[in-house]
């Protein structure tokens, strides 16, 4: 009895021996969401490598979960990751305020390493004031997917289709005739890439430098006449992204074009319509038109334990700088890198099964380079919900378009300076 | 060996420690968050810069909310879903609780139980049902109302086509009331129910000797005995309808629909601070809510308060 006792309190010494150096060991927290969550979990082994003793702890979430959670750990500096994933449209936000470290001073010096990353991503993470406040690690370059068995079907060809979007319209009225199949998915969809086309330097999407609205301008007027085009001649499914009857849509190739982030062809493969692979192909986007949708950054979070802050650059850099990390995360989740270096690597020439054999990597890494940064402004979120709203009012109710416009100004010119 | 006594509160402290668990949790997630509140609708906050960002703009954030054309719109939203959902609710429930109380003895539990049902059920849970059963192609809703369609007479009132529910501004509205009318039928059902129990039988008995028929004794009898449970009923109906948050957020996804068509006042101070990062404005706006909430109370209490004879 009195043996077991001793050997228990053995035991229980050595055990605690061993959790000495265990309890010295250091850990960050990184907070991302899903797929970046995986992009991290599996750089974790070369991470060890290189820090035996520093324990990675992933915290996952829902994006916009995630983001709701950034935001309340911003305000009050209570769990904050050490390292935090921001999408672009976030990112934005995020850099109105002072919760994000200043990467460009010392000791990051990020601008160092600005010619290693696709200049528009190293841009939407610039302040006009010369801060730059995260790491880009994957871009969306935009592309239009279409379907190229119902293209032939209706005698046309590619350059049909992205020459101009008077011809990308006209080519609907074809398609719709002679296959039954919408144009695209949505007429909102012409209005969202419009938008974004034949931005003036130094103008946001909505707002110039100065906070004036941009809403009433002959870019917007275009993209709403555009879209009511489509509409009146009956060329969209009226069915929004991600919504079942989109899926389905392309399922049942009922929708002959999508316009999207390079990484939709990966989603359309592996769950949205497998079906039909070998009948998409990408082209560049109509009219010379170069877009970014989405993008995905890393940032630390100025009140965050500066004692972990050395560590988390150092995994930053690890996902943003390294090639081999970069690569990995394009070969296992599409994420289109933000890396220059890696654009020489022999995958951008692969061909993709999912587009007839084409080489499209090699289309979006051009596309890629074209893109040019737009100036975020603070209200953003709520111009588009503006914008969105006045476009339905056109769509289903026959609104005049210089009204609608007029109307979107007048709410943003309220809402401007807030 | 003797137990050891247990620690005795002497009853001048009893009071104090038997109130502390509610009074702290009602000052961490009741009075705190009001204060907060009250305090922030006086400031501007950029929320990511962290609690120190915060500067004082007098009454700049109750400016803003009163000239914003929103904010008046979610108003008026709010308005419209507290009428079309909130009145059905008392005069379905009132003589709804009458037959209960007069048709039913033994299964009248039963059957209040059902009608309570939709009260105590998951918001989430409704809004997935929901948003099936308005689905345009595949809802049931549109299915009744396609047969419906096919009866000579009735049929030319519905509409024509198919009503796409949740997406059309018009129909958003209609939509949101029936689901917060179905939900609060059952609750306001057993407030009348147990005010009418409290009515003396020898009333009744006293008229049905006079003569008076079952509606003469509804009208002189019923209604004027369950006044102040009509006053309590229509006052929570009131609030709840200004407040109306949960039904409207999780079947617009939170945008608040087309056109903004389901965007109550509590869903639009909701978006102003957590989508468009402007929490002085919503703070403003909820305290300008709840002035409207206590107007409307107070006419409420008017409406229905005893009249000296």
């Amino acid at each position: 009895m009195r043996l077991a006792a001793r050997t228990l309190v053995g035991i229980c010494m050595s055990v605690g021996l061993l959790a000495v150096p265990a309890a010295a060991q250091q850990s960050i927290t990184v907070a991302a969401f899903p797929a970046v969550d995986e992009i991290v979990r599996a750089a974790l082994p070369a991470w060890q490598q290189l820090h035996p003793n520093v324990e990675v702890k992933v915290v996952s979430r829902e994006l916009n979960d995630h983001h709701t959670a950034m935001t309340t750990a911003l305000s009050t500096a209570v769990y904050l990751p050490d390292v935090m994933a921001l999408e672009v449209g976030y990112l934005g936000r995020f850099a109105q305020g002072a919760g994000l470290e200043d990467l460009a001073r010392p000791p990051y010096e990020l601008r160092r390493y600005q010619s290693r990353f696709v200049p528009y991503a190293f841009e939407q993470a610039s302040t006009p004031a010369g801060a730059v406040l995260a790491v880009p690690t994957d871009i969306g370059p935009g592309t239009l997917l279409y379907r190229q068995d119902l293209l032939a079907k209706a005698g046309l060809v590619e350059a049909d289709l992205n020459g101009s979007w008077d011809g990308y319209v006209a080519a609907g009225v074809k398609i719709k005739a002679a296959t039954g199949a919408y144009l695209l998915a949505h007429a909102r969809d012409m209005k969202d890439i419009l938008i974004r086309t034949g931005i003036r330097p130094g103008e946001g999407m909505y707002f110039d430098k100065d906070s004036r609205p941009l809403v009433t301008t002959p870019r917007f007027v275009r993209a709403f006449e555009l879209a009511r085009a489509v509409r009146q001649q009956k060329l969209d499914a009226r069915v929004t992204a991600w919504s079942s009857d989109w899926s389905e849509g392309f399922k049942r190739g009922g929708i002959a074009t999508q316009m999207s982030g390079a990484w939709l062809a990966g989603h359309l493969n592996n769950w949205l319509a497998p079906s039909t692979r070998g009948l998409w192909r990408a082209a560049q986007l109509p009219e010379g038109a170069f877009a970014a949708y989405g993008g995905t950054f890393f940032a630390i979070p100025r009140l965050a334990d500066a004692a972990n802050k050395p560590l988390a650059w150092q995994f930053i850099q690890l996902m943003t700088l390294n090639r081999a990390r970069q690569l990995a995360a394009f070969k296992s989740q599409d994420a289109f890198p933000a890396l220059l270096e890696t654009y020489d690597d022999a995958f951008f020439d692969e061909p993709l099964a999912f587009l007839g054999g084409q080489r499209a990597r090699r289309d979006w890494r051009t596309a890629a380079g074209r893109i040019r940064a737009v100036q975020v402004h603070k209200q953003d979120a709520f111009a588009r919900e503006v914008i969105d709203t006045e476009l339905d009012k056109v769509l289903e109710r026959g609104k005049a378009i210089d009204r609608a416009l007029a109307d979107a100004q007048r709410l943003l010119q309220q809402r401007a300076l807030r | 060996m003797k137990p050891l006594p247990l620690p005795r509160l002497s009853p001048r402290w009893a009071p104090y420690a038997l109130l502390a668990p509610f009074l702290l949790l009602f000052l961490v997630f009741g009075l705190f968050p009001l204060a907060f509140s009250l305090y922030l609708s006086f400031q501007s906050w950029e929320p990511t810069s962290g609690l120190a960002a915060m500067h004082y703009v007098g009454l700049d954030n109750f400016a803003f909310a009163l000239r914003d054309e929103w904010f008046w719109k979610s108003l008026a939203n709010t308005g419209w879903l507290a009428l079309a959902s909130g009145l059905p609710q008392h005069l379905v429930a009132i003589p709804l609780a009458s037959f209960l109380h007069l048709g039913f003895k033994r299964w009248r539990n039963a059957v209040v139980g059902a009608y309570f049902l939709p009260y105590i059920t998951s918001s989430v849970a409704i809004a997935i049902l929901f948003s099936s059963l308005f689905s345009t192609d595949y809802g049931l809703i549109n299915l009744l109302l396609a047969l419906l369609r096919e009866l000579p007479l009735l049929g030319a009132l519905l509409p024509a086509q198919a009503v796409d529910w949740l997406n059309d501004p018009d129909a958003l509205k209609p939509a949101i009331s029936m689901i917060v009318f179905w939900r609060y039928v059952g609750f306001n059902v057993v407030l009348y129910l147990a005010a009418l129990q409290t009515i003396p039988p020898d009333l009744y008995e006293a008229a049905t000797m006079d003569g008076a028929g079952r509606l003469q004794q509804f009208f002189h009898i019923t209604l004027p005995s369950i006044r102040p449970m009509i006053f309590f009923g229509v006052t929570l109906s009131v609030i709840g309808g200004l407040q109306l948050f949960e039904e409207p957020f999780i079947l617009t996804g939170g945008k608040g629909g087309s056109d903004q068509a389901g965007m109550t006042a509590a869903v639009y101070l909701y978006r102003n601070a957590f989508d468009f990062n402007d929490f002085g404005a919503a703070s403003a706006m909820s305290w300008l809510l709840f002035l409207v909430v206590a107007l409307l109370t107070w006419l409420t209490n008017r409406a229905f308060r005893p009249r000296a004879r």
